[in-house]
């Protein structure tokens, strides 16, 4: 008490002087403020090194070199690539024949020899069958076909394969870059936007130029569907229950605690979950975007059983009081009053679920939506549920494995497209909650 | 948003989900990443030139893939399994458990397996089995003694080998490629450098001996690689010591960042493979249950694809990849379309 005393003697300083005890305080301040702005600017630091790094890998596969090419087929030609059991090899074959002629023609590296163009060239057989089947008329007319270069050639315009670092390979030999480089003087082949890669599906290790990730958004997209379908009123149902009308007992503490650890759960669990419920017990497809769905609303439920709980709560209890207080039942109550009010919050924390779940791969692994899977578009709406298909996530998981380099470009591709649907996503869910949030 | 609405629209589904489950009609393969780039390649041309859906190729191991495919018969089961080593007894017999007994082996040709550094580092241009196992085995024979293995660079047992520190990065034991691995190289330097030797005189049992050859040093020297092989790339790439193993289609497509080692004098190729020179290959397989031909379109026919002169081949798309085609392909190919399955005799 006597040191009490003396203190209180002291602190009667002067306000325009700073004592020591003073200074320590506001150098703390000053030190916590500094760590907080060193916080903030490491994760900015590093946000613009991903996003950087992310959009200098990934810019690249929005583009591809094209070889274009006015093909002359006749009957017979067509007879006798369809004769074979290898048809699109054939029809390789033909554009190869029609390629060296006209590169003769123009004077184009000398003598034509087939396989310096075949390395030159991406797997083009399967657009040319494709074509001709679809338009058997144009059979013997002059046809105009602009198709995919092979990957090293694409690599050499940019800057992935370089004169200098080329091994000669049974891939791509210095002297076919020559003949590249005329063949680009000549116009033939050139660099253009890909829309194969936004809108087309996957392809062949042997065939980066063809992989597209079109399909898998398509199958994303499914999935996001039948979780959107599911949780969206099983989460807010379960919420509304629990929040509004269950008894405050051990049971409910149980179950409330339970769906709080069920959000800490790894998603591969659910995998595994998926697996053996849905496909060996209930015997769904494998590989189909409605199991993947299924399994990602069972790992997106507590997440919107939490939030939704959370809006519900932060509505203001006088609202349930008036509507009460006026005669109203309490599922009136519920309904007309509390749950518009809470609906911001519950959307924002469904689309950022939602978000969550179309970032994932773990459980897809189990389910067999990994691997060579995203090779055929849906055939119709309700296909799109049971037909197999990847999903984003995976699509770009199972290109960054394969071994040819210009794949490992498609992911960082696929990445920036993944990311451009999520960015979306949460400016839908950050606009909804800006019109439609009220403050009390 | 009208509760009625969303019932209904999630029973719909869920009677469609039943309704569609039944019936499955692309080929089901699952198995071997070593296989899955092949079994990619075939997929997408199977597509592509007949009138089936293109099959549907799932990667995750060859242990993994068998084990899923021994689960049993039906729909919901895969077809075919990719493996990059043969089935075991003891995966045969968990087949035959869950009534998968008529199974289809079908050998598809043969992979290299490769020893390969940086272009820029060190001169790592020869290895025996001896010098792999000096460098990767916890213990290792001394003057004649069974030590623990004591070097940390390369010259330190093998003079013409470079001064570098041994960095190795291997496959990790989920592979197929590990067992190769261990059983061409681990246990042929084993036996070469007297090691197999002094642990049976070190009264060891002739199995236990056999077993701790293939065992790897722990103290950070040999690095397990879980991933695909794009994984070990990037860690010779950020390390100019680093000797990574890969398959050889993934290092002849990656040629401009990785210089090969010949292994016992031999240079890894197509032809050396072939031959059975270059000493670590295996051949690559997939299974086919014989219930499911006939029940699943398109099954025999992908196979009769799979294993055509057209596509494994040595001058098909296969072999352009980076598969070593198999000289007995003919043979494979009757075996395939009598539809002879392994008890048959082969």
């Amino acid at each position: 008490m006597a040191d009490a005393t003396a203190n209180a003697h002291k602190r009667h300083g002067s306000l325009t002087q700073v004592d020591p005890r003073t200074r320590r305080r506001n150098a703390a301040e000053a030190r916590f403020k500094a760590y907080g702005l060193a916080a903030i600017a490491l994760g900015i630091f590093f946000l613009v090194v991903l996003a950087f790094s992310i959009i200098r890998s990934g810019v690249p596969a929005f583009t591809t070199t094209v070889v274009s090419l006015e093909m002359n087929v006749s009957p017979a030609e067509i007879d006798q690539a369809e004769s074979g059991m290898l048809k699109t090899a054939a029809y390789t074959k033909l554009f190869i024949a029609q390629l060296g002629s006209q590169m003769q023609e123009q004077g184009i590296g000398g003598e034509v020899d087939p396989e310096a163009i075949g390395r030159i060239l991406g797997k083009v057989g399967n657009d040319l069958r494709a074509f001709y089947q679809a338009n058997p008329d144009a059979v013997g007319e002059p046809v105009d076909f602009t198709v995919n270069a092979s990957s090293r050639v694409d690599g050499y315009f940019k800057g992935r394969v370089t004169r200098e670092g080329l091994v000669d390979s049974r891939f791509l030999v210095a002297t076919d870059l020559d003949v590249v480089d005329q063949l680009t003087e000549a116009g033939i082949i050139t660099r253009q936007f890909d829309w194969g890669f936004l809108l087309g599906k996957d392809a062949g290790v042997d065939n980066p130029g063809g992989a597209g990730i079109g399909a898998s958004v398509l199958g994303s997209f499914f999935m996001m569907l039948v979780v959107l379908v599911l949780s969206l009123p099983i989460g807010v149902a379960a919420s509304i229950y629990l929040e509004e009308f269950a008894p405050k007992n051990r049971f409910t503490d149980i179950i409330e605690v339970n769906i709080s650890n069920l959000a800490a759960v790894p998603s591969i669990v659910f995998g595994i979950l998926g697996l053996a419920v849905f496909i060996q017990f209930a015997s769904l497809p494998q590989s189909a975007p409605l199991v993947g769905g299924l399994v990602l609303t069972l790992m997106t439920l507590p997440t919107i059983i939490i939030s939704t709980r959370a809006s519900l709560k932060a509505v203001p209890p006088s609202i349930r009081d008036a509507a009460l207080g006026v005669g109203a039942s309490k599922m009136q109550a519920v309904f007309h009053h509390v749950l518009p009010l809470a609906a911001p919050g519950i959307l924002t924390g469904t689309i950022i679920g939602l978000a969550q779940a179309l970032g994932e791969t773990a459980p897809l692994l189990l389910i067999g939506m990994v691997g060579f899977v995203a090779r055929e578009f849906p055939t119709g709406f309700w296909d799109g549920f049971v037909e197999p298909n990847s999903a984003m996530p995976a699509q770009i998981y199972t290109w960054a494995a394969r071994s040819d380099v210009a794949f490992y470009e498609k992911a960082w591709g696929g990445i920036i497209v993944l990311l451009v649907f999520l960015l979306i996503m949460n400016a839908i869910a950050i606009v909804l909650r800006r019109r439609f949030e009220r403050r009390w | 948003m009208s509760f009625t609405k969303l019932t209904v629209s999630t029973l719909a589904l869920t009677a469609l989900a039943a309704g569609t489950a039944a019936a499955r009609d692309q080929v089901q393969v699952a198995g071997s990443s070593t296989v899955l780039p092949y079994a990619s390649i075939v997929a997408e041309a199977f597509g592509e030139n007949t009138d089936f859906p293109t099959p549907v190729v799932e990667s995750g191991g060859s242990s993994a893939g068998l084990k899923r495919f021994c689960e049993g018969v039906g729909e919901n089961t895969i077809d075919v399994a990719n493996a990059s080593r043969a089935i075991r007894e003891k995966e045969i017999a968990a087949c035959a458990d869950a009534g998968v007994t008529d199974i289809i082996e079908v050998r598809i040709g043969y992979d290299g397996i490769v020893f390969a550094s940086q272009q820029s580092g060190p001169a790592f241009t020869a290895f025996e089995p001896a010098d792999i196992f000096n460098a990767l085995a916890p213990k290792v024979v001394v003057d004649g003694e069974l030590v623990d293995n004591p070097y940390t660079k390369w010259n330190e047992f093998n003079a013409d080998l470079p001064d570098a520190e041994i960095a190795a990065f291997i496959p990790g034991t989920k592979h197929g490629t590990r067992e190769v691995f261990e059983e061409k190289v681990l246990a042929a330097g084993c036996e070469v450098t007297g090691a197999m030797e002094a642990m049976v005189a070190g009264g060891m049992s002739e199995d236990d001996a056999e077993d701790a050859c293939l065992a790897v040093r722990t103290d950070g020297k040999s690095v397990d690689i879980d991933g695909d092989y794009t994984e070990t790339l990037a860690r010779i790439d950020a390390n100019p010591n680093g000797i990574g193993v890969f398959g050889l289609a993934f290092y002849e497509n990656n040629q401009d960042k990785l210089k090969v080692a010949t292994m016992s004098g031999i240079e890894p190729k197509t032809e050396t493979i072939a031959s059975g020179e270059y000493p670590v290959s295996r051949p690559l397989y997939f299974y086919i249950k014989k219930a499911h031909i006939g029940v699943i379109p398109g099954l025999k026919e992908y196979a009769q694809f799979f294993i055509s002169d057209d596509l494994a081949g040595p001058s098909g798309p296969l072999a352009n990849y980076g598969l070593v085609s198999d000289p007995e392909l003919s043979k494979t190919q009757a075996m395939v379309n009598e539809e002879k399955t392994m008890g048959e005799g082969m």
